[in-house]
Parts: structure tokens; sequence; C-alpha cells
């Protein structure tokens, strides 16, 4: 993609911590960066072994509808390459505005900061089961074999 | 730049999704000159957001038009996203949760309306969309909007 000639001209870096992803999502966001980097997780996850991915949104002052999807997708598209996302670091004013705007992203599991998240990814690799929104977990245990 | 504390009115163009980006820092900028608390000026950051992207990809391009609209002695913000495109043929289809034309969430009309004091829609098929939003600055959290 000519991303840099449309006027996009950085994109986000996505580091390794071990075989950690890290993704630190900082100030304004366009949304082809957003989407630019749905594809770079998709494909550094195919290409190398990576175990968990997390994305930092500290540094991000709002997160609408369309900023919530892309990072459903990302979760959605790792986890169907048996990789897990944990989001951390959103903002209270964030969190409220979500809410309110109806944008709760169910299907994302959460953490307050990249150590825990790091903690849940290392010791606890159900957990990302029990997070599994109630509906879609009857949906897969009477439907699936 | 305004400084702040100053806020005049202003239009800003949306052409591309870079634009969206301005648009989102304008409005930040407005609402804490004005004195908007963090939380109120996420949620008019936010609003602003959904609306100009609609004015973007269902209005094919337009602007917004910013302008301090105090009342009494609370301090106000209002935003106006014009586009000149085809219009919303249904409106009380658009303005439901969950509805999209777009491959969106479905939550960019009727969220953005949960999170501002005002939101006025004028649309004509064939004519164009506005959508104009207003938000003050309360000192009391006013009270929550009761469930539909």
């Amino acid at each position: 993609m000519n991303r840099a000639a449309a006027g996009h001209p950085l994109a986000v870096p996505v580091l390794a911590l071990g075989d950690v992803l890290l993704v630190t999502l900082q100030g304004e966001l366009h949304d082809g960066m957003a989407e630019q980097l749905q594809q770079d997780i998709a494909q550094r996850i195919a290409r190398s072994t990576v175990s968990g991915v997390v994305i930092d949104i500290s540094g991000v002052d709002i997160v609408d509808s369309f900023l919530g999807r892309v990072l459903s997708d990302i979760a959605a598209g790792a986890r169907l390459m048996a990789v897990r996302t944990v989001l951390v670091g959103m903002r209270p004013a964030v969190a409220i505005t979500m809410v309110e705007l109806g944008l709760t992203l169910p299907g994302l599991v959460t953490a307050l900061d990249t150590e825990r998240a790091l903690d849940m990814l290392a010791t606890a690799p159900q957990l990302a089961a029990v997070s599994v929104p109630a509906e879609r977990k009857e949906a897969r245990d009477a439907g699936l074999p | 730049m305004p400084a702040s504390r100053d806020v005049t009115a202003a239009r800003v163009a949306i052409g591309s999704d870079t634009d969206l980006a301005w648009v989102r820092q304008q409005v930040r900028q407005a609402a804490a000159g004005l004195g908007f608390s963090l939380v109120q000026q996420t949620k008019l950051i936010t609003a602003a957001s959904e609306l100009a992207r609609n004015t973007l990809i269902h209005g094919g391009g337009g602007y917004m038009e910013i302008t301090p609209c105090p009342q009494g002695t609370a301090p106000g913000l209002r935003l106006s996203f014009v586009d000149s495109g085809p219009g919303i043929r249904n409106v009380e289809q658009a303005m439901a949760d969950g509805y999209t034309s777009g491959g969106g969430l479905g939550l960019g009309l009727s969220g953005a309306k949960r999170l501002v004091h005002e939101f006025l829609l004028d649309t004509c098929p064939g004519r164009g969309t506005t959508v104009t939003i207003t938000a003050w600055a309360t000192v009391v959290p006013s009270a929550r909007p009761e469930a539909t």
C-alpha cells in the first residue's frame, strides 16, 4: 500500500518483547494508519512465533466507533490465528465516553497496564476463553462438537 | 491558531481522513479553551469524530462549522456538519442503534446524540445532510438521560 504518498507518513511501530507483540498507540491516529496496523499485526503473527499482542492506548485521547471496530477486528483476527490480544491503559474519560456511545467491545480482553497484560499472557492461557462473551460462548458450546 | 479562551467561529473542510484528525484537534482546542472538563471534551470530540466521518463517508465530504454558543453563564460549543451528499432517506432507521449502511458499527448518529446536550438532524434526499450538535460546559454533572 502506498500510504506515505496518500498522506500517512508514519506507520504505528509494532515492537517484539520476547514472543509478545507490543503496540503503543499515541495521539491522533488516522483511519488509514489504524487499518495498516491491523494488516501489520496479522502479518507479524503469520511470519514469526507470537504468543500474544498487547495494545497500549494510554496515549489515546478518544476511541470512536471506527477505532473501536479496528481494535476489535485486530483481536478477532489474532484469535483466529491462535494469538490472544490484551488492550491496556484506557483513560477514564475514554472509558466513560465509550460506554455512553454504546461501544463496550465485549470481545476484547483488557488489563490496567502492560505489566499486568504480560502477566496474563504468560501465566493464564485460559483467561482468554473466560472472557468470551456469554452469548458467543453459548453458541459455541451448543453449535460445535 | 486562536489563543485558548479566545474561541472564534471557524470552518474546517472535511475531505479526507487527515481532515478528521484536524476536526478532532480543532474541537479539542475550542472545548479546552472554553473550560470544558476532560470528560466533556472527550465526549464532544468523540461525537465530532463520528459525525465528521459520516460527512466524509456518506456525504462525500463537506465541512464542519464550529461556533461558540454560551447559555447564561455556561460556555458552550455548537458544531455543524454539512454535506451536500445523497441525504438520508430513512431517518428513523439511520438513528437506530446498530443500523449501518457503511460497514461501521452503526453507532455514529445514535451514539453521537447520546454524547451531547442538543442534536439536530436536517436532511433532504438528494440535497444533503446537516447535523448540528451543541454541548455546554456544565459545572454540575448533568442528569443522566433517561433510558429508552
